[in-house]
């Protein structure tokens, strides 16, 4: 039997573009692997955002035309990128120190479970037969301030993301600033979940179904009057 | 006179011994110095532990490495990437241990490690497992874990271009952990593409000066790790 799925609602692009129109002009911004890169391709005209990629680049471009790619030019998830002009290349210590010391901006990160307490595990489901591998997610969210994450409001066989609490490992404690689902944008408040904005044709009772703990509604009035 | 040139890879990695301490330059292929690492294979010395990001691909490089059965232990952020079947072959049977540590705080512990610095505090992992059983502060009221710095016998790294002083500049995203590494081993070892003279390399430009870096070997055309992979090369 197949499982009980929720709607479909916004596209991978469609998070990346609302998570894009959240990011403020001249901000500096690392992107996570995954549906995280593809806010880079979302900035809204006339703002100019630089990206940065923990290992040694700030100012990552587009994607090379094939056959352009460069093996010692990459992201971090070791894909060819480009540099723009006005880009810089660093060593590790200067990265982390850009990421830990406070000098970005915004981190925008994937994740397998964020809990209403704003704790994030994206890094590892905690069995005993995986390979544990970290890489730099617990840097960013220790030391960006603000913490976008993108993600599907749930598993590939319909379980809850947004929990009361993560079973699995987690990542940071009390950092998730906000999250861009395919069914809901949702702030992190002190009292726990939060409603900005539901995909169309999509009610708070039905995004409520999908979400393991209480989802209140913060959506703006004229917004609210129209669903 | 100085003069850090080194006539192979195999004389410049001669001296490392079995149970030696090396770290290992490179974020994926990007910086990888491929060839010394397949002289330090040929070179036989085991019960190695390695610093390195990653844990290599295929059965080139650092995988073939670890294949060989040399190394008893790594320390890294990210064991596992795409064509990365070694290390998780060992691991599963328990026949390597592994320390796993975020990014930022590897980049650090190096750092520190080649600054005089032996520990340090640091946000990153707390409340996780990774903070399980490290000595915590609370500083203007958050709370950090301490980590110790890490210095290695030996450091095995790829650069762009050297001079006979083992001044350094790098390629991209190839200089990575080349740096820091440099700074933090006894005896760093630097496989360049183009050796330059004296003078040749601007002193504004140079990244890593030459009091950090102990050898230079020419290997004027490096292999590329996924070019090797994707044409199932096996070393040796």
């Amino acid at each position: 039997m197949s499982p009980i799925l929720p709607p479909v609602g916004w596209s991978r692009d469609d998070m990346a573009r609302l998570a894009a129109l959240d990011i403020a002009d001249g901000s500096y911004v690392n992107l996570g692997i995954g549906i995280p890169e593809l806010v880079a391709a979302h900035v809204p005209p006339g703002r100019e955002v630089v990206f940065h990629t923990e290992n040694g680049l700030l100012g990552v471009g587009p994607p090379p035309p094939a056959g352009l790619e460069d093996p010692e030019l990459i992201n971090a998830g070791k894909k060819p990128v480009t540099a723009v002009p006005g880009a810089a290349y660093f060593h590790h210590a200067d990265s982390f120190a850009m990421i830990r010391g406070g000098h970005l901006d915004v981190s925008v990160l994937g994740a397998m479970q964020v809990s209403e307490k704003g704790d994030l595990a994206n890094w590892s489901v905690g069995e005993p037969d995986a390979i544990p591998a970290v890489g730099g997610a617990m840097d960013l969210v220790a030391g960006v301030k603000t913490v976008l994450v993108l993600t599907e409001h749930t598993t590939k066989s319909g379980e809850p993301k947004l929990l009361r609490r993560c079973s699995f490992p987690l990542t940071g404690r009390g950092v998730v600033t906000r999250i861009y689902t395919n069914l809901a944008v949702v702030e992190l408040t002190p009292e726990g979940f939060a409603a900005l904005a539901l995909a169309p044709g999509l009610s708070l009772k039905e995004v409520r179904r999908w979400t393991d703990a209480p989802l209140s509604d913060a959506r703006p009035k004229r917004v609210r009057m129209c669903t | 006179m100085i003069d850090k040139r080194v006539e192979s890879c195999a004389a410049a990695v001669a001296d490392i011994s079995h149970g030696a301490t090396v770290m290992i330059g490179g974020f994926g292929e990007a910086g990888s110095p491929v060839e010394l690492i397949h002289a330090l294979i040929d070179r036989g010395a085991r019960d190695l532990t390695i610093v390195s990001n990653n844990t290599g691909s295929g059965r080139v490089g650092l995988a073939a490495l670890i294949a060989a059965g040399r190394v008893a232990k790594m320390i890294c952020s990210y064991p596992r990437s795409a064509n990365s079947t070694v290390f998780p072959e060992l691991f599963r049977s328990r026949r390597i241990a592994l320390e796993l540590v975020p990014q930022g705080t590897l980049a650090e512990r190096i750092r520190a490690g080649g600054a005089g610095i032996p520990a340090f505090y640091t946000p990153s992992a707390v409340g996780t497992i990774l903070a399980d059983g490290k000595e915590s502060r609370v500083f203007d009221g958050r709370e950090y874990i301490m980590e110790c710095s890490i210095r290695a016998d030996f450091a095995l790294v790829r650069a762009d271009r050297a001079d006979r002083y083992g001044n350094l500049t790098y390629s991209k995203t190839a200089r990575n952990f080349g740096p820091i590494m440099c700074t933090a081993a006894d005896c760093s070892i630097v496989q360049v593409r183009t050796l330059s003279e004296p003078g040749e390399i601007d002193a504004e430009w140079v990244v890593t000066p030459g009091i950090f870096v102990q050898r230079v070997v020419h290997v004027a055309n490096p292999q590329q790790e996924s070019r090797l992979v994707r044409e199932g090369v096996a070393y040796p």
